[in-house]
């Protein structure tokens, strides 16, 4: 079987662009891709994962919100004890200020993300990462 | 407020014949959105003020917006109802008149809360429309975010003393890779909606595409069919977007394709145009980085080198016309009230947005980019083509790879960023 991925994004993003690119790339990488499309809410993110039960989440996000709005994304997913340790990473453009960019990296990782990726790290290195986690996971 | 002019309306009026300069910009704190609207009405050009909104307002979700602001947390925009009525009579209080006009630019589906605001405030102009605010801002259902369009075009078209402007985003769908017919299909439309709804003051877009002779061809076609379609001359003039999507990330670059749009504004005789900035691929830009973009795009208009040597390809203006007129009158055939017409069009993906994820989108025709830029069908999808049209412009693509969807995604940015490594003069690179 092959591994999965929701891909979502925040309530309040409704950028396509990132979500259809993203999205070809896990098919590529061979992860059945559940697309959520453009301002997903906290709860469709939830039933998602709950319907799904992917192998990851992947949050993509740019409008410059993803500070806020993913870390409460992250708290409500984490505190549900069935998706406690489901792997969820997040990138994009994750603030408004380039400059803070690392300091909300932090912050989102402490809130229970498994990895963030601001604009300054490599989407190639994300995929590697998803696939070894698909190679444990299989 | 009663018996106050029409100050958009009137300062759009009387700016003919020079190129009216306007931002996107908006902050969260109300002091520095009041220092940005107030240094942008004290520089040299012809200028309107603008006031975006941020992403919670336009999602209506409010609480974070209050939130936001107690928190004092950077926002993508302005939260207008979240500020409040006194807030924002302050903001703007000594700014606004028929020298210095203030619109409102949301990317709301459903902003009956936003227009309610714009009116209470004293501000008298918007933008957006029941497509173009729909498609590319989330999941909100067509037909409800029509309905709600309907409403906020009668808000403004109910204060009978004064015209309230509302400009149309249907020449910006999703950014880039549309191509032109379609965006003049659904800014006209938009336009016929906003009139149907008692609007009296309106205005057409499009947004700069990939090459600058397709793209000038298109800004012709656009007002040739607004003249075919819309009514009295005065009531309506055509605003251009500098490109929507992926964006140079070179100083150089950004600053080339800026000036590149101020050429295809000339040469196409747009009255308005909305500028980017040198941070667009980054991040929200500073009070300054608007300025710099402002001042540069006045400059780049009355600089002679700016007006296109080039003839046009003959038939290049009369093949969008074309396609944009079949479009059009395909859609008001469908049913004789527009806001039916609209929906059964999408519904039966006889209209179609490439590469646009909203539910009520068919989503079947596909866009591509040639080797000079030019925006081309690549899949008409459902949409009734003629088959001389067909001819001209198809081929049936394979699916796409994540690789080839970014280089068309990023033609625009390749091109600047490497062109202006070396100091050349602007039109060099235009192949015909
Ligand atoms: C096209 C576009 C739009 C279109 C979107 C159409 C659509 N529905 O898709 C329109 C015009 C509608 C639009 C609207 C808005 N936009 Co916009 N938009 C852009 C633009 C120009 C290009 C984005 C794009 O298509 N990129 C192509 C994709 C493939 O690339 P990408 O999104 O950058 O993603 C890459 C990486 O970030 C990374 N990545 C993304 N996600 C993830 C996830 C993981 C896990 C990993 C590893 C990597 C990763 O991989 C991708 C490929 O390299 C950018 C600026 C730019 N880049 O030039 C602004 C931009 C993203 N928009 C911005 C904003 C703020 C908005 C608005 C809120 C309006 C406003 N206030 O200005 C609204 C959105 C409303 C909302 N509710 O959110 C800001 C964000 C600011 C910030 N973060 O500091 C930007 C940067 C412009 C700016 N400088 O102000 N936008």
């Amino acid at each position: 079987m092959k591994p999965r991925a929701v891909l979502t994004t925040i309530p309040s993003d409704s950028h396509n662009w990132n979500l259809i690119y993203m999205q070809l790339l896990l098919e590529e990488n061979d992860f059945e891709v559940i697309n959520l499309g453009a301002c997903t809410t906290y709860e469709e993110v939830e039933q998602a994962c709950l319907e799904f039960k992917p192998t990851v989440i992947v949050v993509s996000t740019v409008n410059g919100h993803g500070y806020l709005e993913g870390k409460t994304l992250i708290e409500k997913i984490r505190a549900r004890p069935e998706l406690a340790d489901l792997p969820v990473y997040i990138g994009g453009k994750l603030s408004t200020d380039k400059n803070m960019s690392y300091l909300y990296s932090v912050e989102l990782e402490q809130a229970g993300y498994s990895g963030v990726y601001p604009e300054s790290r490599k989407t190639a290195d994300f995929i590697s990462e998803l696939k070894a986690l698909a190679k444990k996971a299989a | 407020m009663e018996n106050s002019p029409s100050y958009f309306h009137e300062f759009v009026q009387a700016a003919k014949g020079d190129l009216i300069v306007q931002p996107r910009m908006g902050f969260c704190a109300f002091s520095k959105m009041r220092e940005g609207l107030s240094r942008v009405k004290n520089i040299e050009a012809a200028t309107i003020g603008t006031i975006t909104l941020d992403s919670f307002t336009r999602t209506g979700d409010f609480a974070s917006a209050a939130k936001a602001i107690k928190n004092n947390s950077a926002l993508n925009g302005y939260p207008i109802v979240s500020h409040g009525k006194a807030r924002n009579q302050e903001l703007i209080d000594g700014l606004i008149g028929t020298d210095f006009p203030i619109q409102v630019r949301h990317g709301c589906s459903k902003p009956e809360h936003i227009f309610k605001a714009i009116v209470e405030t004293g501000i008298d102009a918007s933008e957006g429309g029941p497509i173009s605010y729909c498609f590319p801002y989330g999941k909100v259902p067509l037909k409800e975010s029509i309905r709600s369009w309907q409403t906020c075009s009668e808000i403004f078209a109910a204060v009978e003393h004064k015209k309230y402007h509302l400009e149309s985003f249907g020449g910006c769908m999703m950014g880039q890779l549309c191509p032109p017919s379609m965006l003049i299909a659904i800014t006209v439309v938009e336009a016929l909606f906003f009139k149907r709804f008692g609007i009296r003051s309106y205005s057409v877009s499009l947004t700069q595409g990939s090459n600058i002779l397709q793209d000038i061809a298109a800004l012709t076609a656009l007002r040739l069919v607004g003249e075919k379609y819309l009514g009295p001359r005065e009531d309506w003039h055509v605003v251009y977007y500098t490109f929507m999507g992926k964006f140079p990330e070179t100083m150089n670059g950004a600053r080339a394709i800026m000036r590149d749009s101020v050429v295809v504004a000339k040469a196409g005789q747009a009255r308005r145009l909305i500028v980017k900035t040198v941070m667009e691929a980054h991040q929200i830009p500073t009070i300054d980085d608007n300025i710099e973009a402002l001042e540069l795009a006045h400059q780049d208009f009355h600089d002679p080198s700016t007006s296109l040597s080039q003839e046009i390809k003959p038939g290049m203006v009369e093949a969008i016309f074309e396609e944009a007129d079949f479009l059009i009158d395909l859609l008001l055939n469908l049913d004789s009230k527009i806001e039916i017409a609209i929906d059964v069009a999408f519904k039966k993906g006889y209209w179609d947005v490439p590469f646009c994820l909203h539910p009520n989108n068919n989503n079947s025709a596909l866009a591509k980019l040639n080797n000079e830029g030019f925006i081309l069908w690549a899949n008409a999808g459902k949409i009734p083509f003629p088959n001389h049209i067909i001819r001209n412009n198809f081929s049936k693509e394979k699916k796409l790879s994540s690789s080839e969807l970014l280089m068309m995604l990023s033609f625009n940015q390749f091109k600047y960023d490497t062109f202006n490594q070396a100091e050349t003069p602007v039109l060099q690179h235009v192949s015909c």
